[in-house]
């Protein structure tokens, strides 16, 4: 059943009476009133303001608007510089070009000088659809999530990366955000509480012995997924790990405690991903079988994010099926 | 700028220098060439060009020195140890576990230091995102970015050369350490930098040229680039690698070893001889 401290949605399961929102939107305004609360907040983009909705905040504060032109090196290493000198710069563009593309210079700049730059990886995932592989960034978790200093958070909902781009705002760490360009169902609501590095057990069902471990796009489709396994008499457990860098491992233990398999879900690679950074800690503590939802060593193509979503296996489909033939 | 004070500053480019061979030497890996090649730019930025408190490294209104190729990190842990920012002894733990002077400068490990580098290329961005920073907040800070001429050959530099004539950073001079040399031979045969100065002129920066071991003009520059307030400036400083070793000046092959024992005492003595 649907944790009620979670607060979310009522009407979650009925997909028609839900908002459909894009992760971008909820980080645009996000970013609006973090400049609001805090003047040190700068925003910077690499010729994708409108997409990126890092134009919501140039309206709002020009002079604190940057843009370097198509310089995804540049955009990072510039932005290192004046975190610096004290400004809190939220850099964006699409995942696979930063942190695809400008890496090292994120290892070393930020994450090496530890400057509090906050890097806005849109567009990520599959659900980018018709641009195709080259554009769909299913690797940026792990190239985050192997750099020190680094916070690496993938909101479920445009809702939740409104939460998420205030809360890293606030941290004078270099963090890593990951957002989508599609409109998806917005089932958290602002009454959800959202701490950084605090993992949400979202749906819980008395007798579990299956529970979902999924973030983004995932997390409304896992608690799809339990709540159709429910009426077969299958009790799963659903945990958004929003925050995957630092990992809540106390929050993720007691999750696992009385679970027989545990399915991850997120729309990466599976190698790397956030399904690795979960295994890394049980194995080391409470060893459970675990099954990987998530893209397996192929790279995306074109197509309708549903279809891509659904022929991937990256849906509630996908996830039930993972749990009935491990089970 | 009388002859005394002239003087007084090769003498301690000239000290650096010998601090710069001693601490390669006791590390047993570093480079040479462009550490000594550098040490009379960093000697005339330290001791005379430079808003900045040794003792004080974290103030706010300091000058902001951006090493981008920091490779060439003796040489700044020479300067700034004696300009006093931290003692002689120490630089005998260059490269050593557990030392503040790591073999390329970072920021966690040693006030003062103002970025880790080391990858080359993304100096100059860095540099630039200062510049702009202290434009928005109305601030005087002057930021001075130390480059190679080798690291020219990364993409990453040229965005930051055409975005910082782009916003007109005039707070920014760049110091270009024009050697002539990189890992793999001679810079115009590796990959051609030339026509330099009519890449930089095209990019909208002002350009001065300048023999990089004539102090003065380096100085001189450094007053032309900081009141010429329409676009930032690049310094060209023409300079010798391994400059005060005559053995090794302009010898590639110096670009990343260090010197023997023998090496050091030879050369040392040779310096000490140099300016009485």
């Amino acid at each position: 059943m649907i944790n009620k401290e979670a607060k979310l949605n009522p009407n979650l399961f009925d997909e028609s009476q839900l908002e459909r929102l894009p992760t971008r939107d909820g980080f645009g305004h996000g970013l609006v009133e973090a400049g609001k609360r805090d003047e040190r907040v700068v925003a910077l983009t690499a010729d994708l303001a409108e997409s990126t909705r890092a134009e919501w905040f140039q309206k709002e504060f020009p002079e604190r608007f940057v843009d370097v032109g198509v310089a995804e090196q540049n955009l990072a290493t510039v932005a290192s510089g004046m975190a610096n000198v004290g400004k809190i710069p939220f850099i964006t563009s699409y995942a696979t070009f930063s942190p695809g593309r400008n890496w090292e210079q994120i290892r070393t700049t930020i994450c090496i000088n530890d400057v509090p730059v906050k890097v806005i990886g849109n567009h990520a995932g599959l659900t980018v659809g018709p641009d195709g592989g080259t554009h769909q960034a299913l690797e940026d978790i792990a190239l985050m999530r192997a750099l020190p200093n680094m916070t690496v958070v993938v909101p479920a909902d445009s809702h939740q990366a409104y939460q998420a781009t205030l809360a890293i705002a606030q941290t004078d760490k270099p963090a890593y955000l990951r957002l989508g360009r599609e409109k998806m169902p917005v089932f958290t609501t602002s009454e959800t509480p959202f701490v950084l590095g605090k993992a949400q057990v979202l749906y819980e069902q008395a007798g579990a012995k299956v529970g979902i471990i999924a973030c983004g796009s995932l997390v409304y489709e896992a608690l799809l997924a339990a709540e159709e396994l429910r009426e077969k008499n299958i009790p799963v457990s659903v945990l958004n790990l929003h925050t995957i860098k630092p990992l809540d491992g106390e929050g993720i233990l007691e999750f696992v405690q009385d679970l027989d398999l545990v399915v991850t879900a997120e729309e990466h690679q599976v190698a790397a991903g956030m399904g690795s950074a979960v295994v890394e800690l049980l194995v080391q503590n409470n060893p459970k079988k675990v099954v990987f939802v998530g893209i397996h060593d192929r790279f995306g193509e074109s197509g309708d994010p549903v279809e891509l979503l659904h022929a991937f296996g990256l849906d509630k489909n996908g996830i039930i099926k993972a749990i009935e033939e491990n089970l | 700028m009388t002859d005394e004070q002239l003087l007084s500053l090769q003498k301690i480019a000239n000290d650096i220098r010998i601090s710069i061979i001693t601490m390669l030497e006791t590390a047993g890996s570093g480079h040479t060439a462009g550490a000594l090649g550098m040490a009379d730019i960093f000697t005339a930025l330290y001791f005379h060009v430079l808003k900045h408190d040794p003792k004080n490294p974290t103030w706010e209104e300091r000058d902001r020195v951006i090493l981008s190729n920091g490779h060439i990190a003796p040489v700044l842990y020479g300067t700034m140890a004696h300009a006093g920012y931290f003692p002689l002894e120490e630089l005998a733990t260059l490269r050593k576990f557990g030392s503040r002077l790591q073999g390329h400068p970072d920021r966690l490990f040693l006030p003062g230091i103002e970025n880790t580098s080391g990858p080359l290329g993304s100096g100059l961005s860095q540099a630039s995102g200062m510049a702009l920073a202290f434009q928005m907040d109305r601030k005087d800070n002057h930021v001075y970015c130390l480059m190679s001429d080798g690291e020219l050959q990364e993409g990453n530099t040229w965005e930051a050369i055409m975005f910082a004539g782009h916003k007109k950073l005039s707070n920014l001079t760049a110091i270009i350490d024009r050697n002539n040399i990189q890992i793999d031979g001679m810079t115009d045969d590796v990959l051609t930098l030339e026509p330099l100065v009519d890449k930089w002129r095209a990019f909208n920066w002002n350009v001065i040229e300048i023999d990089g071991h004539d102090i003065e003009a380096f100085i001189n520059a450094c007053e032309t680039a900081k009141s010429f307030k329409e676009k930032p400036t690049v310094i060209i400083a023409k300079t010798i690698s391994g400059k005060g070793v005559v053995e090794i000046e302009g010898d590639y092959r110096w670009h990343g070893k260090p010197p023997s024992t023998e090496e050091k005492d030879k050369w040392v003595n040779e310096l000490e001889d140099s300016i009485r």
